[in-house]
């Protein structure tokens, strides 16, 4: 399927897996759970306003930790509804995986069970591992067992603006590939030492590596 | 399986090329290819019939041949009025003043800065220009427009300096189709004119407006109006794509952007393109002949339209005013679901509209048209636009509103947003970011 942008004319190729999971998502929650405790847990990532949104549902088999059920509910385009259901799909086929075999899938897997996503698209395979790290946080809050919560450690790069590392992050995986494109959206470093510079250069680099290289 | 008549209703986008100027064109690709600055017959040909179709041109909108400058479509004319305007005033002033060698673009940090007027919902042909000038040192103002789509003319005449050289603004929107009082703001440009003590010369400040989705539907005579620049481009009127036009009033200066042979009075070199050219003029003598009775014809369309899919379909909103707007735009916002995705599906269904979502965007940036409205950013992700155009019928919109309420439904249950149809606070990505997700405003700050 190609999607072409009006303004650029840049294609953007969906796979036939990702048309498949978008016009047949999988493991869609109909409608919501009308009692708090129908699933085990519960974890929900973005907003309307910045144009994606997804909230997920778990259900845990005690004894053996493995995901029964995961549920989900997205608003956003149509790599971000296939991301979540192939995601979803991949953790509970086969019996379903561990959680801690699940926390371990990370968004290129994602992308390779897609058979890939546009460049700009990528972010919309991050937003569904995270949504799964705040589900599984909340299973872990909800039995007790705090110190198994993964915790995204964020550090400060730009102390005058507050912008950290997963700021950069982001603005690569929304397509920002130089230090222009990503000042561009959040003005870190402008004025800023050399060092400074020096340091969201490399950040930019490395990112750009581990999400496009 | 039954091969489904694709409905087409994005003609804002494009329009299909009339088999009248297709044509038109036709002698002119391998039988008559000459050079139009020939001295020979080939080249007399080629240069009779572009004389020829700047005359048709000129005629339909009130002005002289040799004020029409051809370029290769909507964007080079926008880029050609704003830089030329902006460079030329600039380099003026620094000539007879600073008696410097004229520097490109501002170098002097003492000399007046020109000002420019523009406002937040042009077209990027127009905005991205002026964002560049406002980078280089030039001085630009970026006006609100009201809820409904349409600048004040109050709010232009608040905004003119000694130092504004140039007021661009677009005589009806690409996205919502709202027209704007083009003369009103004229009058008031002139008045201002002729109150003297202009910075950069009693000329300024010039009025551009680029009518580019005007052209099929409204008047676009230039003394009616009272512009000094007007853009429009064929690609929207059923004529060739590549091809436009930039009228510019005698006397106007502005400094080419591309220059070499010195075609087109040295205002845009180039080789002219004959069957491009000959294809934009019977385009444009075709729509403007028949845009009256597509207007009538058209009208109580998209009237129906909007009126059937605010019925059928629960949260939806129009975006711009109801009736100060082209007859062929609908662009409303069907809330809860994310623009592209609704376009994909409807796609797959046979017809083809757009949205103002971000998804679509190269920036990622949701539509700064709608955003420019007040709407938060959740309406502008679900902001659809449907462009009805000549081949557009009413079969055709009963089949869209049959397929589009069931279509919208099956997005909202995969979606997990309800929105609060009247929320009226303007809201930003952060507002509504998860716990530990921070989101960046993605909007641009036009300050």
């Amino acid at each position: 399927m190609d999607v072409i942008n009006q303004y650029t004319g840049e294609k953007w190729y969906y796979t036939d897996i990702v048309k498949d999971h978008f016009f047949h998502p999988r493991n869609l929650l109909m409608e919501k759970p009308k009692n708090e405790n129908e699933f085990d847990a519960r974890g929900m990532v973005g907003s309307p306003a910045c144009g994606d949104m997804l909230e997920m549902w778990m259900k845990v088999d005690k004894a053996t930790e493995r995901i029964k059920e995961l549920k989900w509910k997205t608003f956003g385009c149509a790599s971000a509804i296939a991301a979540t259901s192939i995601y979803s799909v991949m953790m509970t086929e086969n019996d379903g995986l561990t959680l801690n075999e699940a926390l371990k899938v990370r968004p290129q897997d994602v992308m390779k069970r897609l058979g890939g996503l546009p460049n700009r698209k990528i972010h919309c395979s991050v937003l569904a591992d995270k949504a799964f790290q705040k589900t599984a946080n909340d299973y872990f809050r909800k039995t007790g067992q705090n110190s198994r919560m993964v915790i995204e450690g964020a550090r400060v790069i730009d102390p005058r603006l507050n912008i950290t590392d997963k700021d950069i992050e982001e603005a690569v995986l929304e397509g920002a590939q130089t230090l222009e494109d990503v000042q561009k959206k959040l003005k870190v470093g402008v004025g800023a030492s050399q060092e400074l510079v020096t340091e969201i250069e490399q950040l930019i680099r490395f990112y750009t590596e581990k999400y496009y290289g | 399986m039954e091969i489904m008549k694709r409905i087409y209703l994005d003609h804002a986008a494009t329009t299909p090329p009339d088999l009248r100027v297709k044509h038109a064109m036709d002698p002119f690709w391998s039988d008559n290819f000459g050079n139009a600055g020939g001295l020979y017959e080939e080249g007399r040909l080629a240069k009779d019939v572009m004389q020829k179709s700047r005359e048709t041109i000129a005629k339909l909108i009130g002005a002289k041949p040799d004020e029409i400058i051809f370029t290769s479509g909507g964007t080079e004319s926008d880029n050609l009025a704003i830089f030329g305007i902006s460079v030329s005033a600039q380099q003026n002033f620094s000539r007879l003043t600073l008696s410097a060698g004229a520097p490109t673009r501002i170098q002097n940090s003492a000399a007046p800065r020109p000002h420019i007027i523009t406002t937040k919902f042009e077209h990027h042909a127009v905005l991205t220009p002026c964002e560049q000038l406002a980078r280089e040192g030039f001085d630009v103002t970026f006006l609100d427009v009201g809820e409904d789509g349409i600048v004040n003319p109050e709010d232009v005449r608040k905004v003119l300096r000694p130092e504004t050289v140039l007021v661009s603004i677009m005589y009806a929107n690409n996205e919502i189709g709202t027209i704007q009082p083009i003369a009103e703001i004229s009058k008031i440009i002139k008045e201002f004119r002729m109150s003297g003590g202009k910075t950069f010369g009693k000329q300024y400040p010039y009025f551009h407006t680029d009518a580019c989705q005007a052209a099929g539907y409204l008047d676009l005579n230039v003394n009616n109006l009272g512009v000094d620049l007007m853009t429009v481009n064929a690609s929207k009127i059923y004529g060739p794509k590549g091809v436009g036009f930039l009228y510019k009033k005698t006397g106007v200066k502005i400094k080419p952007q591309i220059i070499g042979g010195g075609q087109e009075t040295r205002m845009r070199s180039g080789t002219e393109n004959i069957p491009l050219i000959v294809g934009m003029a019977k385009a444009f003598e075709i729509a403007q002949a028949e845009r009256e009775f597509e207007t009538d014809r058209l009208t109580p369309l998209r009237n129906y339209f909007i009126e059937q899919v605010m019925k059928k379909i629960p949260k939806v909103v129009l975006n711009g005013h109801a009736v100060k707007r082209l007859p062929n735009n609908i662009n409303v916002s069907i809330l809860d679901i994310e623009g592209e995705a609704l376009v994909l599906y409807m796609d797959a269904k046979g017809i083809s509209f757009s949205t103002g979502s971000a998804c679509t965007s190269e920036s990622l940036d949701p539509s700064h048209v709608i955003l420019a409205l007040g709407k938060p950013y959740e309406f502008a992700h679900s902001s659809m636009r449907f462009t009805m155009g000549r081949s557009t019928t009413k079969e055709e919109l009963d089949k869209v509103l049959e397929v589009l309420p069931a279509t919208v439904e099956w997005l909202r249950k995969v979606s997990p947003v309800s929105i609060d149809m009247n929320a009226k606070s303007m809201s930003h990505p952060e507002a509504f970011a998860g716990e530990n997700l921070r989101v960046k405003a993605k909007a641009k700050s036009y300050k």
